[in-house]
């Protein structure tokens, strides 16, 4: 066991995989573009899935399976989805075991609480700060294993590309330190990235400034193959603000926040009048076409604009105090009021993408050696995802890929130290040729500026309702930003602490991945999940229970669709009003 | 009502260089914080002299003070950047990098010591494996309430920048990482190897060199506990340090 295997993403998803591997005796090369600690699954505030049953309400793994496979608009392909429901009570297990201060009932057993687009309580938390908490965790973990020698962290250091040899085999990855810029090569037997999602394509949403998606986007321009790009959760409920839309978690909806506008004169709960079998819990692909029909169609938003109530000056302080007091904390630091007083305003955006890089049941993508777990992949959500379902998706993946990734690398008949070493030079020489014609760009145009451009128009045109001429303008503008990006300036700064420079990079992965999201939104003609098309209402299993894959060719994205697996629950028809079918 | 908003900005351009102030006007729009004017920087580096600039420098990634990594000086005190909001501040607004750590650039400093610190005192839960071993212990919500308040640390840095004791003469691993260490010792797991922490804490750098100033806990914006898990920890290191001292 001489190899090695580099794990990109220190979220939940490469920590996880990078103990899996430890465990297994396996040194293990760890990159982060930030520390770990300070990964963008710190921010996820709900809490994390798990049919537990805690509460006796009779909740199981099948119908936490059938929520999310239904939820998901049955986009989602239903054995990993299956595998990974199956695991997640023994996940909770285990995280509780590492020490995760998770909330518990008074007896001293996990609390548990409901999200959208389900009929039981069974998310976990831990406070309103469950993704810290669990992440902590796992780094707390991966750091005894540094401890013992066998994982080296390279914190605050991206990845720039992998490196492919003769076969197309990936065989290590070209980084860099972000201090220096200095680049080098990282020969290894596997690659995993675990480099979560691309909510900045956007650029106000509720993610991190980290989450380019460009470590997917660099990928996914040497070969790999991305899905499902088009798919992109719109969250109904999260604050404005010019540097981020802060997000008002759902578990508010969950604890009993119940929202609401004006309607001649009185206070008017859509959602509850709408959908009566789900009310506030519906999954949030109903609640924001519900808050965009309200606001936009009807004209009754808070103020004249996109904006609702969301309302929990109803329930008891202190239960706010001990289950939602990170979000109202945010809430009152941002905004000013006190949501135990005055009900909260708050509007849909951009939080999470279902798309991602293409992976095989291994989690392995087209590229061998290549892997990928986490939001920077597509494999568990379909077409919409469930509240708390993508903490669990994220760790599961990490429990898969790490052993998949070890067996792949022990089994590989070649090592990359039997490679020429021509073949880690040339790659390293690439990018730091690339770095040079960057330092060169000495045009007009800002990055930033170029990128916040791109933001409107994407903003605008491929989220909530989407047509086909507004699509393609947008493609023609994702074009047009390609072109002015050529006459970028990046400053005469030095190479040491330069920030334009890898920003100005990252850009060029937002552009091309803005087209795959884009066109892949134009091509298909139906409405499935959070991918709606007014001159297509319906879903459309004959021609559209499909996988998108996008490939990168010089002219832009090519598609292909790849069947779904439905071998579990026949589709049927997606509806909140009523009562979910009872499915065996 | 369109009025500017001014920003002094220490900057340096890497920690050999010698440090200098800028100064840039930003139109203020509300709701605004030192983040979202730093980003407007960003897409129009000009300062108040009208001279083209570098854009400044510093980290951010969550937005919503959960991952520590935004944190500076802010008009004198130590605090994350994205939380400080204009309203707030008395302007002109100065902006420094920590003192406490190495710089890299301008308002960008390397805390790689405070993760360092972690992994000296063993701040984890020693557990067997990742196989399925069933649930955790059993943990009443009392008991969980003080953990979590320990356990929302996002080590950030402004517990060190305000100890006296934390200085480039010292070797104080500072109160972040003892508190981490009463965090691991009181879970029924983690105690389970508490004299491993305990040793560590009382090597060179350990808790003996909090000199309880106190300033640490008035300085840290997730409030958590510092002085009582310090207190706590000196007890039981003490109490170690004899038992050890006994059965010599
Ligand atoms: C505000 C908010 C709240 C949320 N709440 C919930 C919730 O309650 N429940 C739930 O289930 N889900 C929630 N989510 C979603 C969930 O948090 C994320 O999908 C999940 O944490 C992603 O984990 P990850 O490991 O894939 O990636 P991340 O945690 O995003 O980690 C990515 C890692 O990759 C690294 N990286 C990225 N690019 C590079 C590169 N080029 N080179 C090197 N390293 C790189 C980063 O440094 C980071 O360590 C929420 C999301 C948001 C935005
Ligand atoms: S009590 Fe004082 S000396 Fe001790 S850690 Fe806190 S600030 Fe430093
Ligand atoms: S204890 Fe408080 S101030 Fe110190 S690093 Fe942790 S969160 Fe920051
Ligand atoms: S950016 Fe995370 S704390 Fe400010």
């Amino acid at each position: 066991m001489s190899g090695k295997v580099i794990v990109i993403g220190g979220g939940l998803a490469g920590l996880m995989s990078v103990i899996k591997l430890a465990e297994r005796g396996q040194k293990v090369d760890l990159v982060s573009l930030v520390p770990c600690k300070r990964s963008h699954s710190v921010c996820a505030q709900g809490g994390i899935n798990a049919a537990v049953n805690t509460k006796g309400e009779g909740d199981s793994t099948w119908e936490h399976f059938d929520d999310t496979i239904y939820g998901g608009d049955f986009l989602a392909n239903q054995t990993p989805v299956k595998n990974m429901i199956e695991a997640a009570p023994s996940i909770i297990n285990l995280m509780d075991r590492m020490g995760v201060q998770f909330n518990r009932t008074p007896e001293g057993f996990l609390d548990v609480r409901r999200l959208g687009g389900a009929k039981y309580s069974r998310t976990v938390f831990a406070g309103a700060t469950t993704g810290q908490q669990l992440i902590y965790a796992l780094d707390e973990q991966v750091r005894r294993y540094e401890d013992e020698g066998l994982v080296t962290r390279y914190e605050e250091w991206e990845l720039l590309s992998i490196v492919r040899d003769e076969e197309g085999c990936c065989r290590g990855a070209v980084v860099q330190d972000m201090k220096s810029l200095e680049i080098q090569v990282f020969p290894a037997d596997a690659v995993i990235l675990a480099t979560g999602g691309p909510g900045m394509i956007y650029v106000r949403s509720t993610n991190s400034t980290i989450n380019t998606g460009f470590a997917a986007a660099t990928a996914y321009m040497q070969g790999a193959t991305y899905a499902n790009g088009e798919f992109v959760q719109i969250h109904p409920s999260a604050i404005p603000g010019r540097d981020k839309l802060r997000l008002m978690s759902e578990s508010i909806r969950g604890d009993g926040g119940r929202v609401w506008v004006y309607k001649d004169g009185k206070p008017w709960y859509f959602l509850e009048e709408w959908y009566p079998a789900y009310g506030n819990m519906v999954p949030r692909d109903i609640a924001t076409r519900a808050i965009f029909k309200v606001c936009v169609d009807m004209k009754l938003g808070v103020d004249g604009e996109n904006k609702v109530y969301l309302d929990i000056t109803h329930l008891d302080p202190h239960e706010i105090d001990r289950k939602l007091a990170g979000v109202v904390d945010i809430y009152e630091k941002f905004i000013g009021d006190d949501p135990r007083k005055v009900p909260m305003e708050t509007f849909p955006a951009v939080h999470y993408s279902m798309g991602g890089l293409w992976v095989d049941f291994n989690q392995m993508t087209n590229i061998p050696g290549l892997f990928a777990a986490g939001e920077c992949e597509y494999q568990y959500h379909g077409a919409n995802r469930l509240g708390g379902n993508s903490l669990v998706a994220a760790i599961y993946a990490g429990t898969v890929v790490g052993p998949k990734a070890f067996e792949y690398s022990n089994g590989l008949k070649q090592h990359y130290t039997d490679l020429p070493l021509a073949l880690f030079e040339r790659a390293k020489e690439r990018e730091v040729a690339k770095q040079k014609a960057l330092f060169a760009m000495q045009g007009q145009e800002n990055p930033y500026k170029l990128h916040q451009e791109l933001g409107e128009w994407m903003v605008n045109n491929v989220t909530v309702v989407r047509n086909n001429n507004q699509l393609l303008t947008t493609d023609q503008k994702i074009q047009e930003l390609m072109e002015r990006y050529k006459n970028i300036g990046v400053g005469n700064g030095a190479a040491w602490g330069n920030q334009i420079l890898p920003f100005t990079r990252r850009l060029w992965g937002m552009l091309s991945l803005a087209r795959v999201i884009t066109l892949g939104a134009y091509h298909r003609n139906e409405s499935r999940g959070a991918h709606y098309k007014p001159d297509y209402p319906e879903r459309d299993d004959e021609n559209w229970l499909k996988t998108t894959k996008a490939e990168w060719t010089a002219n832009g994205p090519n598609f292909s669709y790849e069947p779904v697996d439905t071998s579990f629950i026949k589709p049927r028809k997606r509806r909140y009003d009523v009562a979910k079918e009872v499915t065996v | 009502m369109s009025k500017d908003v001014k920003f002094v900005i220490k900057r340096r351009a890497n920690p050999q260089s010698a440090p200098y102030i800028e100064e840039f006007l930003i139109p203020y729009f509300p709701k605004m914080n030192v983040v979202a004017a730093l980003m407007e920087i960003q897409k129009n580096p000009v300062n108040t002299k009208g001279e083209r600039t570098t854009p400044v420098a510093w980290d951010c990634n969550c937005l919503e003070e959960v991952c520590g990594a935004c944190t500076m000086v802010i008009n004198g005190q130590a605090r994350q950047a994205c939380s400080a909001l204009v309203d707030q501040l008395t302007q002109p607004i100065y902006l420094a990098p920590l003192t406490k750590f190495p710089l890299v650039q301008d308002l960008v400093v390397d805390r790689k010591v405070m993760f360092d610190n972690l992994r000296k005192v063993k701040a984890w839960i020693e557990i067997d494996g990742t196989h399925d071993m069933g649930p955790g212990p059993r943990v009443s919500p009392k008991v969980q309430e003080q953990a979590y308040a320990l356990s929302k640390c996002m080590t950030c840095g402004c517990c060190m920048e305000a100890c006296p004791n934390v200085n480039s003469k010292s070797k104080f691993i500072g109160p972040a990482p003892i508190a981490q260490v009463d965090l691991m010792n009181s879970h029924p797991t983690g105690a389970l190897q508490r004299e491993r922490r305990l040793e560590a804490l009382m090597n060179e750098g350990g808790i003996a060199d909090c000199g309880n100033a106190q300033n640490c806990i008035k300085a840290c914006p997730k409030e958590i506990p510092l002085t009582r898990s310090i207190a706590r920890l000196n007890r039981a290191t003490t109490f170690f340090g004899i038992k050890g001292w006994l059965n010599k």
